[in-house]
């Protein structure tokens, strides 16, 4: 055969293995068919690492329970000993050393997300006790008369 | 030369040969049968949700859009919460406002647009709310969808998207029938609650069931017989979202009702 007719048949094949090389270095090898098979499984492996090694911010009450033990045995006789700490104060991360001070929501509508009164049957948001947010001292912080760890009046 | 009647056979054997399916070729070892059959995992997480203790407060919302590193003021989040609320006329009306990120601390109903809808508490036949996650489903269609294989099943059955790999097409997010992917206003990458990855698999329990005050969000795995989350899904009354679709959703829920979609 003519070399001309087999020229573009070499281009062809060049591109070709051009194109394998490249998915052979830009692949990684952990890429392939897992667990879940092809259908739901074909997935770069180290990504599920990647995932892993997200930071933790939330550190639950577990956490704080040791340095703030006055805190939490004031919270748990009141009926807001089902809310976590980091609430209202923040995600922990790694305090004390990172934040060293943690941030406190005492705005209104921090409580009104229970207290905002709402008669829906079925629901336990029937159930709390609620106030008119525009009756209700409309213009101080709830926290001026009610101690969130201990909610009554002249907490 | 060709004769007609050879030209004819090798025509047919051809058409058919081409008609057999590549899949057919593969031989099939009974090592394969018996593992697909077998499932190893010992661990397949799934999620229970009591719609009757949920209050609306909304700090599932707000613990998962910081634990995620979801910027908070984008109206896109991973999980959120759904009032419903049925009138005596029938009327069903539906919000989640910012997806009750700030919880419900009004009782007009977000119609969009700027238009609110004051409900009376003696027009109200029946309200609750919903919350809603990934459902991390057994057949999740948004993994199918995807032509590059940036998201996936993990054997533990959580359905993750890997960031470097996904190139933003959104096939997934049109595919899946929860609405709950997104794209991150961030990374532009598709994205959806991965039962917090990083927690479960240390142990921990995601966020949102850390936040949730009154219990009504709870993580478990539907492989260990004890833990209480199978116990419940196993003997109670539950139900899942959108079954009709044959994804096999793995977010179990306590008191759904017809009107929720």
């Amino acid at each position: 055969m003519k070399s001309h007719l087999l020229r573009p048949v070499y281009v062809v094949l060049g591109i070709i293995a051009a194109i394998l090389i490249f998915r052979m270095l830009y692949v990684p090898k952990d890429f392939g068919v897992h667990e879940r098979g092809y259908m739901y499984g074909w997935y770069r492996k180290g990504n599920e690492q990647e995932w892993k090694a997200v930071s933790i911010k939330y550190m639950t009450t577990e956490y704080c329970k040791d340095c703030h033990a006055d805190k939490i045995s004031m919270i748990t006789k009141t009926p807001h000993a089902v809310i976590p700490c980091e609430n209202c104060h923040g995600p922990a991360r790694e305090h004390p050393s990172d934040p060293p001070k943690l941030s406190i929501d005492k705005s209104r509508n921090q409580c009104l997300r229970c207290h905002y009164p709402l008669p829906y049957p079925t629901s336990g948001r029937a159930n709390i006790r609620g106030i008119d947010p525009e009756k209700h001292n409309p213009d101080i912080e709830c926290a001026m008369c009610h101690n969130p760890h201990k909610p009554g009046l002249g907490g | 030369m060709f004769s007609r009647r050879e030209f004819l056979k090798n025509t047919i054997k051809g058409a058919a040969g081409l008609a057999l399916p590549l899949t057919a070729l593969e031989l099939i070892t009974p090592e394969m049968i018996l593992a697909l059959k077998q499932d190893s995992a010992k661990t397949r997480w799934v999620f229970l949700i009591d719609t009757y203790k949920c209050v609306g407060c909304g700090f599932c919302v707000k613990a998962c859009k910081t634990e995620n590193e979801i910027p908070y003021d984008a109206n896109v989040t991973r999980t959120w919460v759904e009032r419903y609320v049925v009138t005596k006329d029938g009327r069903l009306y539906a919000d989640s406002p910012k997806g009750a990120r700030d919880g419900f601390t009004t009782n007009k109903i977000d119609l969009g647009l700027g238009n609110y809808k004051d409900i009376k508490k003696e027009e109200i036949n029946k309200a609750f709310f919903v919350p809603k996650l990934c459902n991390q489903c057994e057949n999740p269609p948004c993994v199918q969808v995807c032509p590059v294989g940036a998201t996936y099943q993990t054997a533990d059955g959580v359905v993750l998207v890997d960031r470097k790999w996904c190139i933003g097409c959104g096939y997934c997010i049109m595919a899946c029938p929860y609405g709950v992917r997104f794209f991150h206003p961030v990374y532009n990458t598709a994205e959806k609650c991965n039962f917090c990855y990083h927690r479960i698999s240390k142990g921990m329990k995601t966020a949102c069931v850390e936040a949730c005050p009154f219990g009504a969000r709870k993580i478990g795995n539907i492989k260990d017989p004890n833990d209480p989350v199978t116990v419940t899904i196993l003997t109670e009354r539950v139900s899942v979202l959108k079954s009709e679709y044959g994804t096999k959703p793995q977010v179990y829920y306590i008191g759904l009702s017809e009107e929720v979609r």
